[in-house]
């Protein structure tokens, strides 16, 4: 696999040495550098959101939101225990960036955690990890346990007078416990099923505390940002859009991998970046955003810029910065039943609209790739799909629909043609 | 029901959470247990739950909730083969069906002889080294082509 770093997250990295991960190789780096800057220049909470804010970092877990912003939203003040917590539970199709952070670059995820409990006064962190990427949890057990040692965990960081703990929590197979509530019961030792908002987090989180909860590659540009400044980091992508941004690249081109790049590049350079199509063929459509994003056709998308705002323009949305390219051979209505029922089997269940709904929308697309599809059958997915967005609880709901509004958005010619005809308008 | 070695490796999980929120560590408790048992029958279920201190149905939900808790006993290999479509794009349905002819068996299912286990499973956030499957939980494998799932197989004995 491929990783292009030119930016933030990864800065420094050798990805040849198998020791780059290491405290010591972080620290020749630069690592924890922005912790030093915190306690040598007392840089304080507000210095600190005020640079954040500046950055104009937005949520790298999906939704985009300003980290600087949901930060201030902690209250600092209040008194009793407040937690921070990571969200590694990486599990939208397409994306693997998270994993690449806490294999490749783990203190800098420590690190940005060590600043966000200063910064909101929360002692204790958690860092909730995809139970899939076992070997990943355990190298981030080993990395945490090098920073205990150093004196960047524990009691009085750096003599600040500020103490802060980290532990590493896993997962054991369930997409639901990436949305943020989800991951919280989850962590609670429940089912992961997510809970009303509000309460949001920063006022109700785990075990009933304030608490904020954010991506691992949001944590880990913060060090980049504390130790830089806000202004360099937003100035390496474009305003409203800052910094560098890991792109999962999958399916058909040259170079599957993840790739760190400005925000804002254009989506034709990115490909270039990967290798290409692969087998010299041509694009057809390609998900921006992970597998809950609209697909995007070929034209459209190599007019866009890889940013939130270009992305949404466009149709879709740069979510978790999952691209999957798809080339002139691949059937859309497979492609689609096969995400259907990623969403169907993964479903927690709760909501009546979305339990049922995506069984619906699976069982349909099902029968129309299998040949059995009905006249009637576009107009049936557009109809449950109403039903279940903005009904439920989580967005898990939307994410479902959102693939189909995409897919007969762009390709219904294809979806009818399986219908009519009972076969692929593509060999595959 | 669990080894004094289970026991401590679950007394490690819970120093990570306030002493009365012990259902923290169900999730690794339940894991660990499944380690020393191969998949959790209602009685390792239950004896977690003691261990914690929670009704048995709190450990129950967790188990039954979660999809790499073995719910019936497993071959001494598990393979879980994504299949999902970041990775079908790049060969993952393929070695589904591939790993599905060699052994002779169709996912969620054991080769007579009790050794290998076939999963079909969804994103594991690794698409970019598609085809992929992971191990017995734990290792993934990437870049699983045919030859390199002959491979694999022959080294498990
Ligand atoms: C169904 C669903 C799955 C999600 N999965 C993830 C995930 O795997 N990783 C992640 O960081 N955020 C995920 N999110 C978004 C989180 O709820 C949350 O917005 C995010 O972790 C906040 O971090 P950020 O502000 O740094 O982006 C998911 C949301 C939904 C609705
Ligand atoms: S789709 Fe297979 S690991 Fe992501």
């Amino acid at each position: 696999m491929a990783t292009f770093a030119k930016g933030v997250v990864f800065e420094g990295v050798d990805f040849d040495d198998p020791n780059s991960w290491r405290l010591e190789e972080y620290v020749k780096r630069g690592g924890y550098a922005g912790l030093r800057r915190i306690a040598d220049e007392k840089l304080t909470q507000d210095q600190i959101i005020a640079e954040m804010k500046l950055s104009a970092l937005r949520g790298r877990g999906g939704a985009g939101f300003p980290t600087g912003l949901k930060w201030s939203f902690m209250p600092r003040s209040f008194p009793g225990q407040k937690y921070l917590v990571c969200n590694t539970d990486e599990g939208e199709p397409g994306t693997f960036k998270d994993l690449d952070i806490i294999w490749n670059n783990p203190h800098a995820l420590i690190e940005g955690m060590i600043i966000g409990g200063f910064t909101m006064g929360a002692t204790v962190g958690y860092n909730y990890i995809h139970g899939e990427v076992f070997e990943a949890y355990e190298r981030f057990e080993e990395a945490i346990e090098e920073a205990r040692a150093a004196g960047f965990l524990g009691a009085n960081i750096l003599g600040c007078g500020f103490d802060f703990q980290l532990h590493a929590h896993h997962g054991y197979g369930a997409y639901i416990c990436g949305e943020e509530t989800a991951l919280l019961e989850s962590l609670e030792g429940k089912k992961g099923q997510p809970r009303f908002k509000p309460p949001f987090p920063a006022s109700f989180g785990l075990y009933g505390k304030p608490t904020t909860i954010n991506n691992t590659e949001t944590y880990a540009s913060v060090p980049y940002i504390v130790r830089n400044g806000g202004q360099k980091f937003l100035e390496l992508g474009k305003p409203n859009n800052g910094g560098t941004k890991l792109f999962s690249i999958s399916g058909h081109v040259n170079r599957p991998g993840n790739y760190e790049v400005p925000l804002g590049m254009p989506f034709a350079e990115l490909l270039e970046l990967a290798g290409g199509m692969r087998n010299g063929k041509k694009l057809k459509a390609v998900i921006p955003g992970g597998s809950s994003a609209p697909v995007l056709p070929a034209d459209i998308m190599m007019n866009c810029t890889m940013d939130f705002d270009s992305i949404a323009k466009a149709g879709s949305m740069l979510g978790s910065g999952a691209v999957i390219v798809m080339d002139e051979d691949t059937c859309m209505v497979r492609a689609l039943e096969r995400l259907s029922y990623f969403y169907f089997e993964e479903s927690c269940g709760q909501c009546t609209p979305c339990r049922e709904g995506t069984g619906w929308l699976y069982r349909v697309i099902h029968r129309i790739e299998h040949g059995h599809g009905r006249p009637e059958d576009l107009d049936l997915l557009l109809s449950v799909g109403a039903n279940i967005a903005g009904r439920t609880i989580c967005a898990l709901g939307d994410a479902a629909v959102m693939p189909v509004q995409g897919m007969l958005k762009h390709f219904r010619s294809e979806f009818e043609y399986h219908i009519e005809n009972k076969r692929c308008l593509v060999d595959h | 029901m669990l080894s004094k070695e289970s026991l401590a490796k679950i007394d490690r999980e819970l120093t990570k959470y306030p002493a009365e929120q012990k259902r923290s560590a169900l999730m690794s408790a339940l894991r660990i247990a499944q380690l020393e048992h191969g998949w959790l029958s209602n009685d390792v279920v239950e004896a977690v739950a003691d261990y914690l201190g929670l009704p048995p149905i709190a450990a129950m939900e967790v188990a039954t909730f979660y999809g790499m808790f073995n719910r019936q006993p497993v071959g001494k290999f598990k393979l879980t083969v994504c299949t999902n479509l970041p990775c079908a794009l790049s060969g993952g349905a393929d070695a589904g069906k591939y790993l599905q002819q060699k052994l002779g068996i169709g996912y969620g299912e054991t080769t007579a002889d009790g050794k290998f286990t076939l999963q079909e499973g969804e994103c594991m956030g690794a698409c970019g080294y598609a085809p992929v499957m992971l191990f017995n939980n734990h290792t993934m494998c990437n870049h699983m082509t045919p030859e390199a799932i002959d491979k694999k197989l022959a080294e498990l004995e």
